[in-house]
């Protein structure tokens, strides 16, 4: 159909495939420019204050408490996840019964919804072991949620450092564990930061699974032991008291500026993988 | 004795000594590794264990039917039938695969095989934001900007409708990312063979490219649908959230998930545990859709 007569399906097919995209561009850039500009108006520095008060809906406990919700997370899934990572990549042999079985597992964690952690959490760590609505249990939840995340791109990263590297380690003498943490980590480590980076984002962003587990006090917590709620929380409690709109923008603003640089960091990370990668053994 | 001594004494001379250690060393973190890797099966037996050991028996003592096809979900009045939710959480979630799906599977086309380089580094990033935004930003939004628009269209803001469309839009960037590494996983002979026989590029890529990748973009669809079904909060503030049958897709509707994350934080005794199966036909679905995936995936390979 090429060159004589125009073909009308093709170029209903076009149509549909710019369309679709335009609308989805649209979706997206819609949104992300509809809240800022609602938001963005908003930011002052009042909604930084130290202190949350009723009249003034401060962020910064929340931002405090997601930190710490953050690094409470990464503290327990990291090493775990790359630890479980290494076993997978440089033990076990390929499609060997133990390997399919974390696989099926992880696999299983990776596509529980978020609320089925609250839930989770809520009996195990609030009920059954008393810990109460705290930063810990909320901190706990979350590390076993991202922990499929960080395990699976840390396989990936180690899966794609050459075998050269590892037959070269064993050939001037180093053991296994060595050649693991002398050469096969140090060169995946970009590629392992960029998932740890994405785990990153999917605490930040989570509330669903913390309003269970961890609650909704508006202060910075004391103790890892006291309930706290992180920016995400903190939004949508914001938007269900439905008091302070202008502020519950504002918040928007602060995510959606976290989500871009945690994005923008991840990106950048697994750039950083595909070049050593790519580069082989040059640098 | 004595060669237990001997072998104690061999041992004792540096070099054996370092490589018995070595060896012991590598054993430990061996095993170190193994278990580390193993915690993925604990949490998963857990999980289960914890969401049967509550949820079952309250299902047992509502009785299995009266939970799953009573249309009362009244918990003062100690009725607890969960079918209004497991159709809203249906109903929601096809919804979201209807406005979601094509857009998605027809943008990753674009992407793949007819946007130029310049566009394509501004609307990539523009689709991973999208996958980075929390869903409370995406339920504000939802909220605020198309529960009115819905409102002066419909005449009914929070709805069925609304949540779809909201759905739709947040399994975007999963369907778009998946079924574009499927489309680009296909051979350049495809295309090429279908141009060489004199097919235009449009028919080459839907009718050619697309087909041979299929069992990928089952696989996006498969993996949106496990999105929607279990998102929580957008679905919350845009829904709703009437525990009763959805009469059409203008009436308001709450999914499993709404009904456990908003009865939860209050609920004692029955309903507690009837709250908690309600997590286990959620996790049922979760389970189908994990097993779905498997299958596409083999089938695939």
């Amino acid at each position: 159909m090429r060159g004589g007569r125009i073909d009308p399906v093709s170029i209903v097919l076009r149509i549909a495939a710019c369309a679709s995209a335009a609308c989805a561009a649209l979706a997206g850039v819609g949104m992300i420019g509809f809240i800022l500009i609602k938001g963005v108006p908003h930011i002052a520095p009042s909604l930084f204050a130290w202190r949350y008060t009723s009249d003034n809906v401060s962020m910064t406990p929340a931002i405090i408490n997601t930190v710490i919700m953050t690094a409470m997370a990464l503290l327990i899934a990291a090493p775990l996840g790359i630890l479980a990572a290494v076993y997978l990549s440089e033990y076990a042999r390929r499609g060997s019964r133990a390997v399919r079985i974390i696989r099926v597992a992880s696999e299983t964690l990776a596509g529980i919804p978020s609320i089925i952690y609250g839930l989770f959490g809520f009996l195990f760590f609030v009920v059954a072991l008393r810990w109460g609505l705290s930063m810990l249990a909320g901190g706990f939840t979350l590390s076993i949620m991202i922990l499929p995340l960080v395990t699976r791109t840390a396989e990936e990263a180690l899966l794609a450092v050459p075998d050269m590297y590892r037959e070269g380690s064993f050939a001037l003498g180093a053991g296994r564990v060595r050649t693991v943490f002398r050469v096969a980590l140090p060169a995946a480590a970009p590629g392992i930061l960029a998932g740890v980076i994405l785990a990153v984002g999917r605490v930040v962003g989570e509330s669903a699974a913390l309003i269970l587990t961890a609650g909704t006090a508006a202060k910075a917590s004391a103790s890892l032991m006291k309930s706290g709620r992180t920016m995400a929380v903190h939004m949508y409690n914001l938007s269900s008291e439905g008091l302070h709109i202008n502020q519950t923008y504002a918040c928007a603003v602060v995510l959606i500026a976290l989500a871009a640089m945690i994005n923008a960091l991840s990106s950048w990370a697994a750039r950083k993988a595909e070049r050593a990668a790519l580069g082989g053994g040059n640098d | 004795m004595s060669m237990r001594a001997s072998i104690r004494n061999a041992a004792s001379v540096g070099t054996a000594r370092g490589l018995r250690s070595r060896a012991a060393a590598e054993t430990v973190m061996r095993i170190v590794f193994l278990i580390a890797a193993c915690a993925c099966i604990l949490c998963v037996g857990l999980i289960c264990a914890f969401l049967l050991a509550n949820g079952a028996p309250a299902i047992a003592r509502i009785g299995p039917l009266k939970f799953l096809f009573g249309l009362d979900w009244k918990p003062g009045r100690n009725l607890y039938g969960a079918a209004p939710m497991i159709v809203g959480s249906l109903f929601v979630t096809a919804g979201a695969v209807i406005a979601g799906v094509p857009i998605g599977v027809l943008t990753a086309v674009f992407l793949a095989r007819f946007c130029g380089k310049r566009l394509y580094r501004f609307i990539s990033p523009a689709i991973s934001m999208m996958a980075g935004i929390p869903s409370v930003v995406y339920g504000f939004f939802g909220m605020t900007a198309l529960v009115p628009v819905m409102r002066a269209w419909f005449g009914a803001g929070k709805s069925v409708l609304t949540a779809s469309i909201l759905l739709g839009i947040m399994i975007l960037p999963t369907v778009i990312r998946v079924s574009e590494s499927a489309l680009r996983a296909v051979p350049d002979s495809y295309y090429e063979g279908a141009a060489a026989l004199g097919a235009s590029r449009e028919r080459s890529v839907f009718f050619c490219v697309l087909p041979a990748a299929k069992s990928g973009v089952i696989a996006a669809v498969v993996l949106g649908i496990g999105r929607a079904i279990g998102e929580t909060m957008a679905v919350i503030m845009v829904a709703g959230n009437q525990a009763v049958m959805p009469g059409g897709i203008l009436s308001g509707v709450r999914t499993l998930t709404a009904n456990i994350a908003l009865e939860m934080g209050y609920a004692a005794d029955l309903h507690r545990e009837a709250l908690i199966g309600c997590a286990v036909v959620l996790f049922a679905f979760i389970l189908l859709i994990n097993l779905l995936l498997s299958a596409v995936k083999r089938k695939g390979a």
